[in-house]
């Protein structure tokens, strides 16, 4: 309301912050202090303690013995993995499950969003986003019922209609063939819709008076997105591509647990499922360890390095 | 005109796509729904059935009565609503803390904080800590390991962080303590936010499957993910002529009863959340 007034006081007021000591500013924050206490012991009990646990990777864990007794064995359950038969298996599978999704499932919501924004029918257009949106909400479980009912072998659909046609039946869900194909596509169809929004909403934020532009020049539909609309959501597109890339060991953990089976297992075992079946159900808990830091520190690297090339891009994302 | 004709057809073409997007979107929901009314000799005879003509729900009978769906509806209610409002507890107080740009000590508190998203000890560490910490078996070891989520932790920082200072400042000229500015000129501005944020913790403590995987084996515990994983497991291996066998209920037939059980409760909710969660988003990723 009154200015001026406004900063005076604003200045007044960082001068006396800057009179007090440390031990005065804090005090005044004590109760604020005090309600950051219960998250704080939080973080470190339940994600600083297992980072400590790490050290596990480098014992040859014993249950009877437990954390402090088991002896340690320096980086032998790492060259062990490395040198293990199934050690190039479950890196492509991881790597080429995570780049096949990112081939199909990177562009896929930004050509939905550049569809969407051609509609001028305002009905249409929500509800085709209502829908589309709908299958990131339901779980992997459920997806995988849905799959079940298409392409069991039994009475999927798919395999009733590869009958009916004199075809026999494929076990699409059992197959390694098949195994990845599925995994690939399942992903697309259950993100596609819910990955357009954050295109949506920057296509949106293109000024309008560009097109109106660009037609006076007299640019066809297709020079107005080339030259117009690509331009105006490349940011967001290449800080999300930056994202992605930095995640590439994380092919999917809830969706591959899922769906792999021992039948697909050479084609769909992922570091992430590797590390459950070793750890927790062979108890083979040093070596699962080691793998799991194994890919929490390629992970740790490329997220900060992500961090700053997104960085360099106007970093428009937080 | 030329241009307007080819615009015309690229016009129609685009939403004869995305009708035919939205349609294979739909389609495996409507044939689920369908197969769980059918009885077992139509699914084999009529191979597509979108409206079955003979209807039956012994189905569904066999989920309620024999599957334990009822208790595992009971856990997962009871995850989804106490987890969820402990779960905006435990965010929004540290979210608010930290929005405090003057607090001595800010940004250390929250790179302590920030670099639990960026490395972490991983799957074995995480469940012997639980182990050790005599979780295993209890439903708290499906709300508590999951507390916080750094990702809302920052967006409602965020969000505090744009509120305008001098509302708290006139407060505490009235002589507001920092608990009840909090309580009764904050929380009140925040609802939006909290709800956005509730949500989707909501919705992952509603589809969470693998930490009960690992760490409930008591039956009486298990959340509906888990039952419904169980049952489209359990007879995977299991060929039609003996599931045929079974009786009048094939395991097809309840298999997809069970999806769709599972699936309702979402689809209420879901026509009345979409759009809060569209926003969330935005305001999760998008600065301004």
């Amino acid at each position: 309301m009154n200015a001026p007034t406004d900063t005076a006081a604003a200045l007044l007021r960082e001068k006396g912050a800057r009179q007090t000591t440390l031990w005065a500013r804090m005090r005044r924050y004590r109760i604020l202090y005090l309600l950051l206490l219960p998250e704080l012991i939080y973080f470190a009990v339940f994600k600083y303690i297992p980072m400590f646990g790490i050290l596990i990777a480098f014992k040859n864990y014993n249950l009877a013995l437990g954390f402090w007794d088991s002896p340690w064995i320096g980086f032998s359950n790492f060259s062990s993995f490395i040198n293990g038969v199934y050690f190039w298996d479950i890196m492509e599978n991881t790597i080429l499950i995570s780049v096949y999704k990112l081939l199909f499932g990177f562009a896929a919501p930004i050509v939905l969003a550049l569809m969407l924004n051609e509609v001028k029918s305002n009905w249409f257009k929500k509800v085709v986003q209502t829908i589309t949106y709908l299958p990131h909400f339901v779980s992997w479980v459920i997806v995988y019922g849905l799959m079940v009912a298409l392409l069991s072998p039994g009475e999927g659909l798919v395999n009733l209609l590869l009958k009916e046609y004199g075809y026999s039946p494929i076990s699409f869900l059992t197959e390694p063939g098949w195994i990845r194909p599925i995994i690939v596509s399942s992903d697309l169809w259950k993100e596609v819709g819910w990955g357009a929004i954050l295109y949506l909403a920057a296509l949106a934020g293109i000024d309008p008076s560009l097109y109106e532009a660009a037609r006076m020049d007299g640019a066809s539909k297709a020079r107005q997105l080339w030259h117009v609309t690509l331009p105006g959501i490349r940011n967001i597109i290449i800080i999300l591509l930056v994202i992605r890339l930095s995640h590439i060991l994380d092919a999917g953990f809830d969706q591959i647990f899922m769906m792999a089976n021992t039948f697909n297992q050479e084609k769909a075992d992922i570091i992430d499922t590797w590390v459950y079946r070793q750890g927790l159900e062979r108890m083979q808990i040093g070596l699962a360890t080691a793998v799991g830091l194994f890919k929490a520190v390629i992970g740790f690297i490329l997220v900060v390095a992500a961090n700053k090339a997104a960085k360099k891009f106007d970093g428009q994302i937080w | 005109m030329k241009t307007n004709i080819a615009g015309r057809l690229g016009h129609s073409v685009n939403y004869l796509l995305l009708t035919a997007i939205a349609a294979v979107t739909l389609f495996p929901f409507l044939y689920v729904l369908s197969v769980s009314f059918t009885p077992e000799s139509e699914v084999l005879r009529r191979v597509i059935v979108l409206i079955p003509e003979k209807i039956t729900l012994s189905a569904y009978h066999t989920v309620f009565a024999g599957l334990g769906l009822g208790q595992a509806y009971k856990i997962t209610l009871f995850r989804t609503l106490v987890g969820t409002a402990l779960n905006l507890l435990f965010t929004a107080i540290p979210a608010y803390v930290l929005s405090k740009k003057a607090l001595p000590g800010r940004s250390g508190l929250l790179l302590f904080i920030v670099f639990t998203m960026l490395f972490n000890g991983g799957l074995i560490p995480t469940y012997i800590l639980i182990k050790s910490l005599g979780l295993m078996n209890s439903i708290w070891s499906l709300i508590i390991p999951g507390l916080i989520s750094v990702f809302n932790l920052i967006v409602m920082k965020t969000f505090f962080e744009q509120l305008p200072p001098e509302l708290e400042e006139s407060a505490r000229v009235d002589g507001s303590g920092e608990l009840t500015t909090l309580w009764k000129i904050i929380l009140p501005l925040s609802l939006p936010s909290f709800a956005t944020i509730g949500l989707f913790y909501a919705v992952s403590h509603w589809n969470s499957y693998f930490d009960a995987v690992m760490y409930i084996n008591n039956p009486q515990l298990m959340p509906l993910q888990v039952v419904l994983r169980n049952i489209l497991l359990s007879v995977q291996n299991q060929s039609a002529e003996q599931s045929a066998l079974d009786g009048p209920v094939s395991t097809f037939a309840i298999q997809m009863a069970a999806v769709i059980v599972s699936t309702v409760p979402i689809l209420c909710v879901y026509p009345f959340i979409q759009k809060h969660f569209a926003k969330g988003v935005l305001v999760g990723s998008v600065k301004g």
